[in-house]
């Protein structure tokens, strides 16, 4: 994996506050009778940034889709910001309203401009005024370094470019933790800095993050927390120095010497 | 400069040709006649047949339309100033012209009514069809139109189409203060309370009242009818095609249940079947002596025909969109109504619009089934009053290709102004 370095301050710089984000309690999920998760436990502090990675297929992606619910869990309990993740509609759409999402595919809205996008769901969602949606979609535009785009529609734009309007899409909603699921997989290798850049400026100032990705360099650098996960469990945790250099399970060793060793 | 040239090996153009016209044969018509009809022996072949073609064709119509006769009250009348020449007999045409358009029924002095009627119908489009040019608040007009519609063509007094359309705004009074409650509640409310209105008004006599002369829907016919039918029953099919369509993808399995007999059912039936059970199987069912209008049966059997083949067209267009844009309208915390309406549906609708134009040109042509039912539509004016009289017997060409002429120019009308909506749509590919 090419080492897409951004220089940062070590992560340990970065504070982490006691305050409980996420907490997730023996949480399992099954796809008809395939058991996806099994027995997930993980409790997430404001200001951690946390990286998820594992070979395809070990549940990653299925893991943080629970959390806003974009997938529904059978056993276990989800607690997002003091909210427990129930089948109430009314709580669910609180809970995504507070937990931003960018996705390996952007999905952003072809229909609407670039703004549109940006501004939408604050005004329905937040209920904001017009003016007011678009001089902070144009702030977090600004932040990700594309404001002279806004008004273009997002088939015109680079997947580089798009991922980062997911990322102030999402911004836009003010929520208080991002997920971020394979953010990069989907680009080329060119376009994959840009957005690794946007994500550690974000991390600097102090964003939950859980991220999907097989960005070992941005792991190293960004997280305080690694997280490896197979066959629907978590094998691993870890400071990424220790993880990286130390690997205790034979399974991350595995996986390491795989996506590391060329 | 040029002693320079002279002596160097290397060379400078100092004067620049000026452009030259091409050859003959490579430019302008005799190029394109080449390469486009003569270039091979076979493509030369077919040239000269479909010239011979077109030209049977032609020394067959043409004459028969320049001679048209445009001025005799009947036809052995026209066939005597033909005088054995070939040549149309146009003048039915001008003669029953009215007969065409508004029936043989409809009071002649009444005429301005439906004609007004037609024309405010291109106000209350507009803002519709040319969202972007005309101003929104064009679109109370838009709202008003169907009442007012109502009003002119059939007449009768103001306040009927006015407690109408009360009978909607206090629906949706009702509906906008429960749903902050729960949409059922708000959906139901406002459904019960619009009854409730229409029936306390139902009961009401309104004659005297503002009145306008009342004509009766067995006397409404032609082309009007055909427009009345087409205009009512794709305007009312769109919303309940999204509402079945989206019922057909609900969670909730009644809804689901429901919405799947509904469209599998009368996709199964014949459209002129569901005619004919408008125009005698309902009467049986309905108390007696209850006037329920036939126009209004047949508007409502054309419009569950057509809702049921638009909502399978909108399927389509929801099963293209990739599953990303659903999660992503969740994922910013928009609830269902809002993620279909801001989202999914502007998106679906683009993506079905082809279809959706398909199924409202073909059901604008079936609304001449209802000359099966003795209802004296365009085509059941040719086929009954018109050719069944002793001047105009035997007078097909004319009759038949006038009613042709006036569907194509409709339904062509439509179709172009589909393909420029989709151009206009068009964000996603540059």
């Amino acid at each position: 994996m090419a080492d897409t370095a951004v220089e940062t301050p070590s992560p340990a710089k970065l504070e982490v506050s006691d305050e409980v984000a996420i907490q997730i309690t023996n949480m399992n999920k099954w796809y008809g009778t395939f058991h996806v998760l099994r027995d997930i436990d993980l409790t997430v502090h404001r200001g951690e940034r946390i990286v998820i990675a594992g070979p395809s297929g070990s549940g990653k992606s299925t893991l943080i889709r629970c959390i806003n619910a974009l997938e529904e869990h059978q056993r276990g309990r989800i607690e997002v910001d003091g909210t427990v993740l129930s089948s109430d509609i009314k709580n669910i759409d609180t809970i995504r309203s507070e937990v931003g999402m960018v996705f390996q595919h952007f999905n952003l809205f072809p229909h609407l401009t670039i703004l549109e996008n940006c501004t939408l769901a604050p005004i329905w969602v937040r209920k904001i005024p017009k003016h007011e949606a678009e001089k902070t979609a144009m702030h977090f535009l600004e932040k990700v370094k594309i404001p002279e785009q806004a008004d273009k529609y997002p088939g015109q734009l680079s997947g580089g470019q798009q991922q980062r309007v997911a990322i102030a899409r999402s911004l836009c909603m003010r929520p208080r933790i991002m997920l971020f699921d394979e953010p990069t997989s989907a680009l080329d290798p060119e376009m994959i800095k840009e957005v690794l850049d946007t994500m550690v400026e974000l991390a600097e100032e102090g964003m939950t993050m859980i991220c999907v990705t097989h960005e070992m360099g941005f792991a190293r650098q960004v997280a305080n927390r690694v997280i490896f996960m197979d066959q629907g469990q978590i094998v691993e945790q870890n400071e990424p120095e220790e993880f990286f250099n130390n690997p205790k399970n034979p399974r991350t060793q595995l996986f390491l010497s795989q996506i590391l060793g060329h | 400069m040029s002693d320079v040239h002279a002596q160097s090996v290397g060379w400078v153009r100092d004067t620049l040709i000026d452009q030259q016209p091409p050859p003959v044969t490579e430019a302008g018509a005799v190029k394109w006649v080449r390469s486009n009809l003569f270039s091979t022996i076979p493509n030369a072949i077919l040239t000269l047949a479909a010239l011979w073609v077109l030209w049977r064709l032609l020394s067959g119509v043409a004459p028969w339309i320049l001679n048209g006769i445009w001025d005799a009250p009947s036809l052995s009348a026209c066939r005597e100033i033909l005088d054995g020449a070939t040549g149309g007999c146009f003048a039915v045409l001008a003669e029953r012209w009215n007969q065409l358009l508004f029936g043989f029924q409809y009071p002649s002095e009444l005429y301005w009514r439906p004609m007004s009627a037609f024309l405010l119908l291109f106000v209350a489009i507009a803002p519709v069809l040319f969202y972007k040019t005309f101003p929104r608040q064009m679109l109370i007009f838009t709202a008003i139109y169907p009442f007012l519609a109502y009003w002119l063509i059939w007449g009768g007094s103001l306040l009927t189409p006015v407690c109408a359309g009360l009978g909607f705004v206090i629906g949706y009074l009702v509906y906008a203060r429960l749903v902050t409650q729960s949409f059922a509640m708000g959906f139901f409310g406002g459904i019960a309370a619009a009854l409730v209105f229409w029936w306390i008004t139902g009961a009401l006599n309104f004659t005297g009242i503002l009145m306008m002369e009342r004509v009766e829907s067995r006397n409404l016919g032609g082309f009007m009818l055909n427009l009345i039918l087409g205009t009512v029953c794709v305007s009312l099919s769109i919303p309940f095609g999204i509402a079945l369509a989206l019922g057909r993808q609900s969670d909730m399995p009644i809804i689901k249940w429901i919405c799947v007999v509904f469209i599998e059912f009368i996709r199964g039936v014949p459209l002129i079947t569901l005619l004919f059970v408008a125009n005698v199987v309902l009467a049986y069912f309905l108390p007696p002596g209850s006037n329920f209008d036939l126009i209004l049966r047949v508007i409502i059997m054309i419009t569950m025909f057509a809702s049921a083949y638009i909502a399978e067209v909108i399927r389509g267009g929801l099963a293209a969109l990739p599953k990303g844009q659903y999660e992503a309208a969740d994922s910013l915390g928009l609830d269902y109504a809002q993620a279909m309406r801001l989202i999914i549906l502007p998106q679906a609708l683009k993506i079905s619009i082809p279809g959706i134009v398909n199924v409202a040109v073909g059901l604008f042509k079936d609304t001449t089934l209802v000359s099966v039912i003795s209802m004296f539509d365009l085509v059941g004016m040719i086929r009954g009053p018109i050719l069944a009289s002793t001047e105009w017997n035997g007078v097909y060409w004319e009759l038949l290709g006038f009613a042709a002429l006036l569907f194509f120019v409709t339904c062509y009308g439509i179709s172009q102004y589909s393909q420029w909506l989709e151009r206009q749509l068009n964000t996603d590919r540059r």
